[in-house]
């Protein structure tokens, strides 16, 4: 056990400090405390892209919390009320206007949603920048693909439950998905769906794994995440690992406890990230409708097909992915091709650790072969966010085309010009 | 790092601006009635007698209009025809049923309708304010109504008797194409004229010469007919939007109020958090 590399709490003969030598006794408290904060030596030169692992933490509590006063007024149940109206989107109306403060709570976990997905992006693209992947770091980086996962199943599960047009009909297109897997694929997607169409019975499996089933496993997989990474140390923009060099007491040279200097730090980034949110909750929750999408404002109707359904635009570069596959190839439909692709698009993440060979970790020091497969691997990125919320034409789709190819290209010749790359020399320590 | 943030520039912003393009709806711009208390009671009288007889405005209660200057005994008095007590919700008079069997689909709930109607084309606002004010008569109509923003709509023209009718010409100047290939060969003008009681009539005209570009030309006539002037009629629709508008998000204006207080209290935070940080890290070199 790491915790018994830390002494007990003796009292200084206070109350408080007899009370704390009592839980100490019992509780690895002072240990614990220790080993993740004050005692736990981050490098000293963590930039701007250092901020979004905390604020994640940041938005998991705020969605927790919301979402807990949510589930008090929220009812998952497609029924007509006697407006006509289904309960479920009813009830969304009901905490945007009788609910105390509802509209607030509301906005904050809707915008929380998409602020998520923007802290975690950014957060991911700080690992290919400096390489928080690499060796000592797979576990971290994979624990972190696995919450990705979550975060994307979470998201799919929750925007169902406004029970708008695009929530019924995002969520027809992705389980539909499940149906171009050959033999299996339309009693699974029945077995998905508890029924022949999204209905009632979907709403509330999806309610129940939103709520409970996969915020356990995302805490739990955040758990393994930070725990990992305090087990080996967090990387910083040079990537270099300041526990090579030490003092004589065994805390690394450029090493600062993370408490207090991180924690007040991050305070900073915290009241950052809270203005930015917060311009968008009271000025413009809707997101120009990328939040909440115009067409969710009309309940859903089973019967009336929305002109053109798009996915909330977290979700748009796979999208793009998968529409881009328009033909049949060796005998396989384009549409399984497209589920392939986008599921490959989001599990080759897994493998970076290891396609990965350039001697050096941080971009700074990588040649230009990475610099410039990194900048077309971001733009493509982002063209096919872009064309996911488009309605596709011919040249859209050419043009989803060849990025969905450059997105794949960055991964697979990944071993290739990070091995031919011209480096620059590594540093002994941080700059 | 710098070249890496320049190609992203680049390289992102050329395509999109080539490939973003879609079928155009033109809207008017509807003027801004969130701050004005006396046209949102005028929007929720008008609301009130001549949409809420058909359309439902279900997650509305009748005594939230305290919000824009009601008192719960004005609102009693004044606007309370389909329900008995004053923290009802707004319904339709009309059974869902029946509505369905008159007019082939239930009027839609009216609630939130300002914020479903907006696109990329305007705001919902705009759409509602363009759509109340742009119906002609057209007798192939089984409501003997139709609109320039929803074609073909189910809905008659509700406020005929306020605005009256107009005679509706569209003028379209069409490229005609040689078979098997996209070349244009010629152009031709159709016109299409509904009447002030909705005849309609038709006219092709040939164009001489390749000099032409397509494209499509609405125009009304006069009204005939109403009690309101044009400009009175569109006064009272901006006022009837604007309380479209205030029932989609009736938290809306205190919304906005609240965020500049918890930004200003924000940025006094970031401030006080920068100071400490400094303090603290003063050690670190």
């Amino acid at each position: 056990m790491a915790a018994s590399n830390y002494g007990k709490y003796e009292s200084d003969g206070s109350r408080l400090g007899g009370l704390l030598e009592w839980v100490d006794a019992r509780f690895p408290l002072t240990s614990m405390w220790k080993e993740h904060l004050s005692e736990y030596y981050a490098p000293k030169n963590f930039n701007f892209w250092y901020f979004f692992g905390s604020l994640a933490l940041l938005v998991l509590v705020l969605q927790i919390v919301t979402g807990i006063f949510l589930t008090m007024h929220y009812k998952p149940d497609t029924t007509l009320n006697s407006a006509g109206v289904p309960v479920a989107f009813a009830a969304v109306e009901y905490i945007m206007r009788d609910v105390p403060w509802g509209w607030l709570i509301r906005y904050i976990h809707s915008t929380g949603a998409s602020a998520f997905f923007v802290v975690v992006y950014l957060h991911m693209f700080r690992g290919l920048l400096y390489g928080s992947h690499r060796k000592p770091r797979e576990l971290i980086w994979i624990f972190g693909v696995l919450i990705y996962l979550c975060l994307m199943a979470e998201a799919f599960l929750g925007y169902l439950l406004p029970w708008g047009q695009m929530s019924l009909w995002g969520a027809q297109v992705i389980v539909n998905l499940f149906s171009a897997i050959p033999l299996i694929g339309n009693d699974l997607t029945i077995w998905i769906r508890g029924d022949y169409v999204v209905g009632d019975s979907t709403l509330n499996r999806f309610f129940a794994l939103h709520v409970v089933a996969v915020p356990l496993v995302l805490i739990g997989l955040i758990v393994a995440h930070i725990l990992a990474l305090h087990e080996v140390g967090s990387n910083n923009p040079d990537g270099v690992e300041i526990k090579k060099k030490k003092d004589e007491r065994g805390i690394p040279l450029d090493g600062i406890p993370f408490h207090p200097y991180y924690t007040v730090k991050d305070v900073v980034g915290v009241v950052v990230f809270l203005f930015v949110f917060s311009i968008i909750v009271f000025f413009a929750p809707e997101g120009a409708g990328y939040f909440l999408e115009y067409n969710n404002f009309i309940p859903a109707d089973p019967l009336k097909t929305p002109p053109h359904i798009a996915p909330v635009w977290y979700f748009t570069p796979y999208y793009s992915i998968l529409r881009a596959n328009t033909v049949n190839f060796f005998w396989v439909d384009a549409k399984l091709w497209g589920v392939i692709f986008m599921g490959i698009g989001v599990l080759i993440f897994f493998f970076l650790p290891w396609l990965d060979r350039s001697p050096v970790k941080s971009i700074r020091y990588r040649g230009p072969l990475y610099k410039i497969a990194l900048a077309i691997f971001v733009v493509s990125f982002f063209i096919l966010g872009y064309l996911g919320i488009l309605p596709p034409t011919d040249g859209r789709t050419l043009v989803a085309q060849i990025c969905t190819v450059l997105y794949f290209l960055f991964f697979l010749l990944m071993p290739v010009y990070t091995s031919l790359d011209k480096c620059k020399p590594e540093p002994d320590r941080v700059t | 790092m710098r070249t890496i943030k320049g190609i992203i520039c680049a390289v992102l912003l050329g395509p999109l601006a080539a490939i973003a393009s879609g079928p155009e709806l033109h809207l008017d711009k509807a003027p801004d009635k969130a701050k004005d208390n006396a046209a949102l009671q005028h929007g929720a009288k008008i609301f009130i007698n001549y949409c809420l007889n058909c359309h439902s405005a279900s997650y509305m209660r009748y005594n939230r209009l305290k919000d824009i200057g009601l008192s719960e005994a004005q609102i009693k008095d004044n606007l309370l025809f389909t329900a008995e007590k004053v923290g009802e919700a707004m319904k339709a008079s009309m059974r869902q049923a029946e509505s369905k069997a008159w007019f082939g689909a239930s009027p839609p709930d009216l609630t939130i309708i300002a914020r479903s109607r907006a696109s990329e084309f305007g705001s919902g606002a705009d759409w509602l304010y363009t759509y109340l004010r742009q119906f002609y008569r057209d007798e192939t109509r089984p409501t003997g109504w139709n609109n320039v923003v929803f074609e073909n709509v189910g809905m008659p023209h509700a406020l005929w008797e306020l605005q009256g009718s107009r005679p509706f010409k569209t003028e379209e100047v069409r490229a005609k194409h040689e078979k098997e290939s996209a070349k244009v060969v010629g152009y031709e003008k159709v016109t299409i004229l509904f009447d002030e009681s909705g005849r309609r009539s038709e006219k092709v005209e040939p164009l001489a010469g390749l000099d032409h570009h397509a494209g499509k030309k609405l125009e009304f006539g006069p009204t005939q007919g109403g009690t309101l002037s044009q400009a009175e009629y569109d006064a009272m629709i901006a006022d009837l939007v604007g309380f479209l508008v205030y029932m989609g998000e009736p938290a809306a204006e205190w919304r906005k109020q609240l965020g500049v207080y918890v930004l200003i209290a924000l940025g006094i935070l970031a401030v006080l958090a920068y100071a400490l940080k400094r303090e603290y890290w003063k050690d670190v070199h």
